[in-house]
């Protein structure tokens, strides 16, 4: 059995990676719940996101700055690819394969631009570092486990208080419906396909201060996060948040009582579990 | 000429291939469009044909890889010995990973994409972290293969060869087959098909099976030829994504579609890796699966897709049986129960239909008409209350077992199956229902129900060609198919016009004639009147009178049900 040390720090390692993914699955729940779209290219949306705060951050840019830059212009392309796929009328699945191309072609730009190796950014944050009794916790997490709530929190006041909230979660009830009784549905999905992107480069720019990056790395966080959203509840935004802790610290714990390598496992073991209790919750 | 005479004649013809004295390039070249279309070919048979996008086909293409080199690579058995196992593990594996999933309800189809999406990876962990591979990789170089052709690389051709005729043979029989036509109602809508008899859950376990197994075999004959496996080469998530693109541009809906994109995508894919655009190739593979999506969904032989009809046969006499209302009690229905989320939709049900009667069944809106439908057809399970039909309890039964019990029924809002014709359509539940005929036999016998309903015109049509009246005869010409004992007609008058609705009520008549039991569920009072022996009414979710249609219908209590305590 670990020491206590290293099971608090074990601990606080699945908050921090717990929140990361909360915030990856934040974008991905929406546009799954609300829109019905399920999209593969959240993913490398994150990655172009993260790339280019560490390009920016490499320019001189404060890395939490260049999301006034990166975010607006994430919002065009969530628009944009919302556009095409209502333009088409693309079925719910067939967004999954649409966005598996994206997801595709991004991967292969940003092997193109900044190659197949492992960056890593360097900022003044990542040097901030403090000791809480036997713990480490370092700033870049901390601002991780920030944004993740304040983002989600946001995120579930606007649905719940506010009109454009009641008009999106009318949307997603029933969408035909909702236009008859005067919502602009198309404009609104627009707005909250960009906000997804947006949202997309927000996990970029966290991911950027706090992982190495790699273009195939890309992969290895879908089923994770796909289990935090699905755990989650579709379409909630606290869900992927709560989801996301649970798995996190479940993961972290198993790194450190059997090995690292086993990590990958424990979401999909919680997913297929939680499938086998409540399959009626799905 | 029989297909199988084509398959081993067009096997015969590629087999001598190697014996030509070709280089090896073409021969490995070809091995590889074989192999991609056993992959992509076997993908297909769920994902294709029943609408269960799998993501995770690299996993079981892997656990067969892993299978042959663990036995072959490790334990030093010949290839031959391991392919059993190489098709085994991943059909055990994917046949427990559907258990799983498809027994969920909602969002089945989204829930499998997803979950095959992480499979992959988790397979990989447990293959990488344990003595399976353990991160070296495995050397195969030594595992004996058989001598079929004068080279090696020839021998793989032809072991490529006859595993892609079989799966493509696989792929042709079941698309003509009464199993692919279930496989094809569950892509259109897989709670209608349940109910039409298709029993759902066995069959899309059954080609999820088939589908690993054949990948497995491939990956065993694969881990072979390159000789050295390791976790990164052999889980990629290239597999997955090729084999969708294949399948996809060649149509899924076509049991030569995948093979025919298999080969174009590998032709296309060596181009560019033989150049050095490998980065390029896989950005413009990319490009290609998005403009197939948008531009041709139905794939190259979309257009091909729709199965020819077999020619008519001599019509089966009809059932003998030809009932007279009698007080024999074909369905009693005691204290049925059912409550969603607090709203107690039923509260205590008790019902009793006899056998050759027409029963009205009655009440307001919200009454519960529709639930006990629902839950008679199994599609809802029962929360309290038993169900006996012919002396038999089917309470908690599978809707399909129900069904080929003798129980059919309409919907209110038609719903036929989109992609499947209108004769394909009213066919389907004999070969599902009680009599579980053949393809053939059951499109005989839809004709006979297309005629009667006045839909033989339109038999090649598909249903979205149809106007709503049409809609709703296809959907009575669908549940006469299966030679019902009981019928349930949920509001099948609603929407037409009082001429239409004069030619539904002969028709119901004649189904009464031909021997079947009717639950006539209607708020058009005339025909109640008209058509009805007797008369139920519920109301919410209770039953408040019954008997004689005009007795009924002058009871108080069911007065104020409709039209509120104040006209009493």
């Amino acid at each position: 059995m670990p020491s206590a040390a290293l099971l608090g720090q074990s601990l606080l390692a699945g908050i921090f990676a717990g929140a990361l993914y909360g915030l990856l699955g934040l974008g991905l729940t929406l546009s799954w719940g609300m829109l019905r779209q399920i999209n593969l290219a959240h993913f490398a949306l994150v990655f172009l996101g993260g790339y280019l705060t560490y390009q920016l951050a490499a320019a001189g840019f404060d890395p939490l700055a260049t999301l006034a830059l990166i975010a607006p212009a994430f919002f065009i392309l969530g628009v944009a690819l919302h556009a095409l796929l209502a333009r088409f009328k693309v079925g719910i699945l067939n967004t999954l394969l649409v966005t598996y191309g994206f997801t595709v072609m991004l991967e292969s730009l940003l092997q193109w631009i900044w190659s197949a190796d492992y960056r890593r950014m360097d900022s003044h944050y990542g040097a901030v570092k403090w000791k809480v009794g036997e713990l480490f916790v370092s700033l870049p997490e901390l601002i991780t486990l920030a944004i993740a709530c304040a983002t989600a929190l946001a995120m579930w006041a606007v649905l719940r208080y506010t009109d454009l909230g009641k008009a999106l979660r009318a949307i997603a009830e029933d969408a035909p419906m909702a236009a008859a009784f005067g919502v602009n549905h198309k404009l609104l999905s627009l707005l909250l396909s960009g906000l997804c992107a947006a949202l997309a480069a927000v996990a970029g720019t966290c991911l950027a201060l706090t992982y190495t990056l790699a273009p195939s790395q890309m992969y290895a966080w879908i089923g994770v996060v796909f289990a935090v959203v699905m755990i989650g509840g579709l379409g909630n935004p606290l869900g992927p948040l709560v989801a996301g802790l649970a798995i996190g610290v479940s993961e972290a714990l198993t790194m450190a009582i059997t090995a690292p390598a086993w990590a990958p496992l424990v979401s999909f073991s919680l997913l297929i579990g939680a499938l086998l209790v409540r399959p009626q919750r799905f | 000429m029989k297909p199988v005479a084509a398959f081993v004649l067009v096997g015969a013809a590629l087999a001598v291939a190697p014996f030509l004295g070709l280089p090896a390039f073409y021969e490995s070249f070809l091995y590889l469009v074989f192999s991609w279309v056993v992959l992509a070919t076997s993908w297909n048979l769920l994902s294709g044909y029943a609408g269960y996008f799998s993501f995770g086909h690299a996993a079981f293409f892997g656990a067969g890889v892993y299978a042959t080199a663990v036995l072959g690579g490790k334990l030093g058995w010949s290839l031959l010995a391991t392919l059993p196992l190489a098709a085994g593990v991943p059909a055990l594996l994917g046949v427990t990973l559907g258990a799983v999933i498809f027994r969920v309800r909602a969002l089945r189809g989204e829930l499998f994409a997803v979950l095959t999406l992480a499979v992959t990876f988790v397979v990989s962990t447990i293959v990488l972290n344990t003595p399976i591979d353990g991160g070296p990789g495995v050397m195969l170089s030594a595992v004996s293969i058989p001598k079929l052709a004068p080279s090696p690389s020839g021998t793989f051709y032809l072991m490529a060869l006859i595993l892609a005729l079989i799966s493509v043979y696989i792929s042709y029989r079941v698309y003509h087959s009464r199993f692919g036509t279930g496989l094809f109602a569950i892509h259109d809508d897989e709670e209608v098909a349940e109910v039409m008899g298709v029993p759902t859950y066995r069959f899309k376990l059954g080609a999820f099976a088939l589908s690993c197994a054949l990948a497995g075999l491939a990956g065993g004959i694969h881990g072979v030829f390159v000789s050295y496996v390791t976790v990164a080469e052999t889980f990629g998530h290239w597999l997955a994504l090729y084999v969708i693109l294949m399948a996809a541009i060649g149509g899924t809906r076509h049991w030569l579609g995948p093979a025919l994109g298999a080969a174009l995508v590998t032709t296309l894919l060596y181009a560019f890796t033989a150049s050095e655009h490998a980065l390029g190739g896989r950005a413009v593979v990319g490009l290609v699966l998005i403009l197939v999506i948008l531009f041709l969904p139905q794939g190259l032989l979309g257009r091909f897709s729709r199965r020819a009809a077999f020619p008519r046969k001599e019509l089966i006499p009809p059932d003998a049986s030809i009932a007279v209302a009698n007080k024999e009690r074909l369905l009693v229905i005691r204290g049925a129960s059912k409550a969603f989320k607090g709203v107690q939709a039923l509260a205590g049900v008790d019902l009793e239909v006899r056998r050759g009667e027409i029963l009205g069944l009655v009440g307001p809106n919200g009454s519960g008409k529709s639930t006990l439908i629902n839950v008679v057809s199994g599609h809802y399970p029962l929360d309290g209350g038993s169900i006996v039909f012919e002396g038999r309890e089917i309470a908690g039964e599978a809707p399909h077992r129900i069904a080929s019990g003798g129980i059919a029924r309409t919907y209110q809002i038609p719903r036929p199956f989109a992609h499947l014709s209108v004769l394909e359509n009213v066919a389907l539940p004999p070969m599902f229902g009680r009599v579980a005929m053949d393809r053939g036999r059951a499109e005989s016998e839809a004709w006979r129900w297309l005629e009667f309903t006045n839909l033989s015109g339109k038999a090649g049509r598909l249903p979205a060609e149809l106007n709503l009246h049409e809609r709703k005869f296809l959907e009575l010409a669908r549940a006469l198919a299966s030679r019902p004992k009981l019928l349930f007609l949920d509001e099948v008058l609603s929407g037409m016009t009082p001429s239409e609705m004069d030619e539904a009520i002969r028709l119901v008549r004649a189904i009464r004639e031909q021997g079947a039991t009717i639950v006539f569920v209607e708020h058009v009072m005339r025909a109640v009147m008209e058509l009805t022996d007797r008369v139920v009414v519920l109301t919410n979710g209770r039953t408040i009178a019954e008997g004689v249609p005009r007795e009924v219908m002058r009871n108080p209590q069911v007065i104020d049900a409709y039209l509120g305590a104040a006209h009493a």
